[in-house]
């Protein structure tokens, strides 16, 4: 996969995106981390629209503080409050959308959502999550953070554990690991919440070869990354298979004495899979991960706006 | 069509002959052809006859229609190996193969409820591409679930 042209380019999925791309947009961000003194106002005069149709918290504010940092203004729709309410359709709704803005942000509990709307767009599209698959920039974030703590993302060996159906941040993450060469990869979780079969046969595709495990503590002390996700009450089509399986894993910092020194990351929010008595520890990555969220979307951004590599 | 197949049904004068439609799918075919029944149609089945190519097939005789492409491209989607030949006066007129379709709009829906073609259905035409002929797989372009040929089938008929 060659390397795209990022100006005007619709993120929908990481998958779109070859490894030559990541590096750009992580040299970008580097750029932005280094230097802050000297980040472009690359949207000035433009207009981010974010149009959330779920709730987020670090995803739309980062994405927010981003565009601010490079010069745009900010509008935002709330679904809640807006003719959603009423039944307009998501065509409707992103047409309208593109009219006001030159790029608009947007999540939505629906696969194929985003794709849906850079259809109907002429600005571009950027994904911040789309039903159980996509999820670009989150992906994005991760791999920098794990670059950037690691020192590299190739060769090391990773454990993505808890709810690997639903969770559309573990399929982006395995898309996005799957452009660089990592020694091992186990998918941790319960029975219950397996990765799907598409996802599995799409990274299998990718040529990505990972182990099924049931629990981490044979792994333990052998991974460098620990990459955790909540369980997605909200995706389940049965409440009776989220009772189930709610609670059925947990990492604490007892768990952790073994670790070594490897790195624990989160997308947030956890609900009680990550028990607080870890944040102490210096494996706890989440929240400087979460940090990072801001240059890796500026550096989006700003590629996408046409502001060019740095 | 053999000679025994020939005697099972007498022949038509105007129509069309589905010949080597999968054993057991004729009556999704015929479900295809928008109840043939209502409109006076005569329509002949031919069930579970011994084909040397396909080892058992079904067959449709269908009086007074010509299907049209749209009709030939669902069928495709229900019986892959199924010919059709349009009878004018007796006699073949056009020999028709069912083809499938590379990317098929709006026939198929999606099976997964959080897809967006199907959460905005009115708005948004359902998209498929083919992914395999053997086993028979469509993917939606959307969500990027696979359709099985039992899916389809079930579907359609």
């Amino acid at each position: 996969m060659g390397s795209i042209a990022w100006s005007g380019k619709d993120v929908l999925s990481i998958l779109d995106f070859s490894r030559e791309d990541l590096e750009t947009l992580f040299e970008t961000a580097d750029d932005f981390l280094k230097r802050p003194g000297s980040v472009p106002k690359t949207l000035a005069d433009r207009i981010v629209a974010t149009a959330f149709f779920e709730p987020s918290t670090r995803t739309r504010l980062s994405f927010s503080t981003a565009a601010l940092k490079l010069g745009a203004k900010v509008i935002d729709l709330s679904p809640d409050v807006s003719s959603v309410l009423k039944g307009e359709s998501l065509s409707d709704t992103i047409r309208m959308l593109q009219s006001y803005s030159d790029l608009i942000v947007m999540r939505h509990p629906s696969e194929g959502a985003a794709l849906l709307a850079s259809e109907v767009s002429d600005v571009p599209i950027v994904n911040g999550g789309d039903g159980s698959q996509h999820h670009p920039s989150q992906a994005m974030l991760d791999l920098y953070t794990i670059r950037r703590l690691k020192g590299r993302v190739d060769g090391l060996r990773y454990a993505v554990v808890g709810d690997t159906r639903y969770a559309r941040t573990a399929a982006s993450f395995l898309y996005g690991l799957a452009k660089y060469k990592p020694a091992s990869v186990y998918l941790v979780s319960p029975e219950g919440l397996r990765m799907r079969d598409e996802v599995k046969n799409s990274i299998r595709k990718l040529g990505l070869r990972t182990e099924e495990l049931d629990t981490l503590e044979p792994v333990l002390g052998k991974v460098d990354v620990i990459y955790m996700n909540r369980i997605q009450k909200e995706r389940f089509p049965d409440p009776n298979e989220y009772e189930k399986v709610k609670g059925s894993y947990r990492i604490t910092k007892s768990l952790l004495s073994g670790a070594g020194d490897a790195i624990v990351l989160h997308p947030l929010p956890r609900i009680n899979e990550l028990a607080y008595d870890v944040d102490d520890l210096p494996n706890a990555a989440y929240m400087e991960q979460a940090r990072l969220g801001v240059p890796v979307r500026m550096a989006l951004l700003h590629l996408v706006m046409g502001g060019g590599a740095r | 069509m053999s000679e025994r197949e020939k005697m099972l049904v007498q022949k038509i004068s105007d129509g069309t002959v589905i010949d080597h439609v999968s054993a057991g799918r004729a009556l999704s075919v015929l479900r295809l052809l928008s109840d043939p029944q209502d409109r006076g149609v005569t329509v002949a089945l031919v069930m579970n006859v011994e084909s040397s190519k396909m080892g058992r097939k079904d067959i449709l005789k269908v009086e007074g229609v010509e299907l049209t492409d749209e009709q030939i491209q669902k069928l495709a989607l229900i019986a892959p190996l199924a010919s059709v030949n349009i009878i004018r006066s007796y006699k073949v007129s056009k020999k028709k193969r069912a083809v499938l379709p590379k990317t098929i709009t709006g026939v198929l829906r999606c099976t997964a409820t959080t897809c967006v073609s199907v959460r905005e259905k009115d708005s948004v035409p359902s998209v498929f591409f083919l992914v395999s002929t053997l086993p028979l797989v469509y993917r939606c372009k959307y969500c990027g679930r696979d359709l099985s040929e039992r899916e389809i089938s079930g579907e359609l008929g």
